[in-house]
């Protein structure tokens, strides 16, 4: 029995101590690595950023195409000057940036404005606003939506996962497995529409579309988050039903722990790495804003910027919008990293 | 599966007995998997009938006055606003969204493979300039390529295949783009998957055995390597095939993909979304493509789920 006294009678620490202990040790041992992972984010971002600045501008067309009036030659010559496009395109990603100078009023003066004062410039095709504008007018109404979205799915998703892992190779299993299939099968501009005509107009339980109170979220909430739902349920299952079949779940049975604690407090932990390690970009794609349900739903967000203006070579709305997911997909996969430690503390960083 | 990978002890009832081959193992598994038979039977099916069909009918490209017709026995799926048979047309989008996904997922295959087998053997500072790389142009929306890949090379190949094959080709060269675009923006996972495989498999003894034999880096990697990564690239490759044909329909429903009169299951989608107002609601213009839609993709996905099992089956060992 001695043997196995560490097994049975464990010191039962008080939940807070515990954390803070497991923050302390996480502290200490990696705050170095993240240290500088937080300081690699800036070149890489800058990378990203002039691969994205060099892409649109290889695409053929430009910003002033779709002019009302067909633009004469040296209109076109005027605005292009105007937003410096003439430049070269160095010269254009230093001033984007905003690192060097310029010969302005007979003067050689810093450049004004640029990434480095936290400036995308002016869109090119909706020229009375900045990026920074239009940006901080749909973030919020995308990050909600994405955040609700972002519930749904782990909401939805986790518990099916853990259900069918737990009733693995029977009934439960096949029902649940399927419907998290069909709904991975299910694309938005699918499963939107066919919301909008039973929900919206067959049986009018919520509106149709536009963005305001609590009953305009529902619907594209579930719209953009049922795919997710399906693809978390599907890590959740996979991850679980491993974790249930290692050993030292076989130790815990042995000792007589009931079913639902080892569900609970030992699986759990470990089955869902997996889940934790898609949400980094789950949450980054969400918070962005989607096209697809932006567009149905007609819901004034960020997300239907990116496509249209890369289809209309907004230069400065793409790089701008580019920088944003950048920021929001690495900042995510380093607190995926953090949280990774902390549930899994055989991982080492370095 | 090479020889190598197969450990003796694996269950696998009569196939053992009889010590059959591991490709005829593999066989044998997937066929007690019957969502995965079911799934590849169905899927045989639809392509030989949306590969067959314009044989039988050339209803689905044919105008008519019967605008929004209901289901009947002439129409089956009804008729779309051109009066055009929907049952014809759901099936050549069906053919046109399975090829593209083919072609798309072979491209990102030979992409992904050599990108993460290269990574993975050459190991040292390439391997991280290559998988670093890979990092950047994961956080690159795969939209902005897309977008610029079709857009540049348009007209370039347009004038090319002009010049080589007469005219009638702008279509032709807005498939290939598609393909080529899809295959660039998803190849990153599998190159990482490849690498990493790559990664452990060179460490193994008969790697070593091999190079103290005298043979070279390439010739170890298509001999030894490349055929023990074959399960996971093929499990893989039926991942990436479902989300290729998606994202092809998300293109399509954009505009940027399938240009009209031909038809994708996305652009059926994107007219049938297009005419939903509240006084009539033609229902089956949007039930039928995605319906077809959806069922091509769940059989993807089970055909994927039984190929896993059969080429990993320590994921399901009490199964």
């Amino acid at each position: 029995m001695t043997l196995f006294a560490h097994l049975v009678k464990r010191p039962k620490w008080p939940l807070l101590y515990r954390v803070a202990g497991a923050c302390a040790w996480f502290g200490a041992v990696s705050l170095a690595y993240f240290l500088r992972r937080v300081a690699m984010l800036v070149p890489l971002v800058l990378v990203i950023s002039f691969l994205a600045f060099c892409l649109v501008r290889v695409a053929p067309g430009g910003p002033f195409d779709k002019e009302r009036a067909p633009a004469s030659p040296d209109i076109e010559r005027n605005l292009k000057a105007k937003y410096h496009l003439d430049e070269p395109l160095w010269q254009q990603y230093l001033r984007f940036v905003g690192i060097g100078f310029e010969k302005r009023d007979g003067e050689w003066r810093a450049f004004e404005g640029g990434l480095v004062r936290g400036d995308f410039g002016p869109s090119l095709k909706y020229r009375n606003h900045s990026v920074n504008d239009i940006i901080a007018q749909g973030l919020p109404v995308s990050l909600s939506l994405g955040l609700l979205s972002f519930c749904f799915a782990l909401g939805i998703g986790i518990p099916l996962g853990v259900w069918t892992a737990i009733r693995r190779g029977r009934w439960q299993d096949h029902v649940g497995s399927f419907f998290s299939i069909l709904a991975v099968c299910i694309p938005a501009f699918v499963l939107g529409p066919v919301l909008i005509v039973l929900l919206g107009i067959r049986w009018p339980v919520f509106p149709v579309g536009l963005w305001g109170g609590p009953w305009h979220v529902i619907l594209p909430a579930v719209t953009l988050g049922t795919y997710f739902a399906g693809k978390v349920s599907r890590l959740a299952r996979e991850g679980m039903s491993q974790a249930l079949q290692s050993d030292f779940i076989t130790t815990a049975r042995a000792k007589g722990v009931g079913e639902t604690t080892i569900v609970l407090r030992h699986a759990l932990r470990e089955g869902l790495l997996p889940v934790v390690t898609y949400s980094g970009p789950l949450l980054a794609d969400l918070l962005v804003g989607s096209f697809v349900v932006e567009n149905l739903f007609q819901i004034p967000g960020i997300g239907v910027f990116l496509v249209n203006s890369s289809i209309n070579r907004d230069y400065t709305m793409v790089v701008g919008l580019v920088i944003l997911y950048s920021v929001m997909l690495l900042t995510l996969n380093l607190a995926v990293d953090v949280v990774y430690g902390l549930l899994d503390k055989r991982v080492k960083y370095g | 599966m090479a020889e190598t990978t197969h450990q003796p002890g694996q269950a696998l009832g009569q196939a053992q007995e009889t010590g059959e081959s591991p490709n005829r193992r593999a066989w044998l598994r997937f066929r007690d998997n019957r969502p995965a038979m079911v799934a590849s039977v169905f899927l045989l099916g639809l392509l030989v009938l949306a590969l067959a069909w314009p044989l039988v009918s050339s209803q689905g490209d044919v105008h008519s006055e019967a605008q929004f017709a209901a289901p009947s026995a002439g129409h089956w799926f009804g008729t779309d606003v051109h009066g055009r048979d929907l049952f014809g047309r759901v099936l050549a989008g069906a053919r046109i969204s399975l090829i593209v996904g083919l072609v798309g997922a072979l491209v990102s295959l030979v992409i992904g493979v050599l990108w993460g087998a290269t990574a993975g053997l050459l190991g040292g500072r390439w391997d991280n300039l290559m998988m670093r790389t890979v990092d950047v142009l994961y956080s690159l929306p795969s939209i902005i390529f897309v977008i610029v890949i079709i857009t540049t090379l348009e007209g370039v190949l347009q004038g090319w295949l002009q010049s080589a094959f007469g005219g009638g080709s702008g279509e032709t060269a807005r498939m290939l783009l598609l393909y080529a675009g899809l295959g660039a923006v998803s190849w990153l996972t599998m190159a990482r998957i490849v690498r990493g495989q790559v990664l452990a498999l060179r460490e193994r003894q008969f790697v070593e055995a091999a190079r103290s034999l005298g043979l070279g880096t390439w010739a170890i990697l298509w001999r030894h390597i490349l055929p023990n990564v074959v399960g996971v690239v093929i499990v893989y490759l039926t991942l990436t095939l479902p989300a290729v044909i998606l994202y092809e329909s998300f293109l399509s429903y954009l505009g940027l993909g399938i240009q009209p009169p031909r038809a994708s299951l996305g652009s059926l989608i994107a007219e049938g979304a297009a005419q939903i107002n509240p006084v009539r609601i033609y229902w089956w213009m949007i039930v039928y493509p995605a319906g077809c839609l959806a069922a091509m993709l769940m059989a993807l996905n089970f055909l994927g789920d039984g190929l896993r099992d059969v080429f990993d089956p320590k994921a399901d060992k009490d199964l």
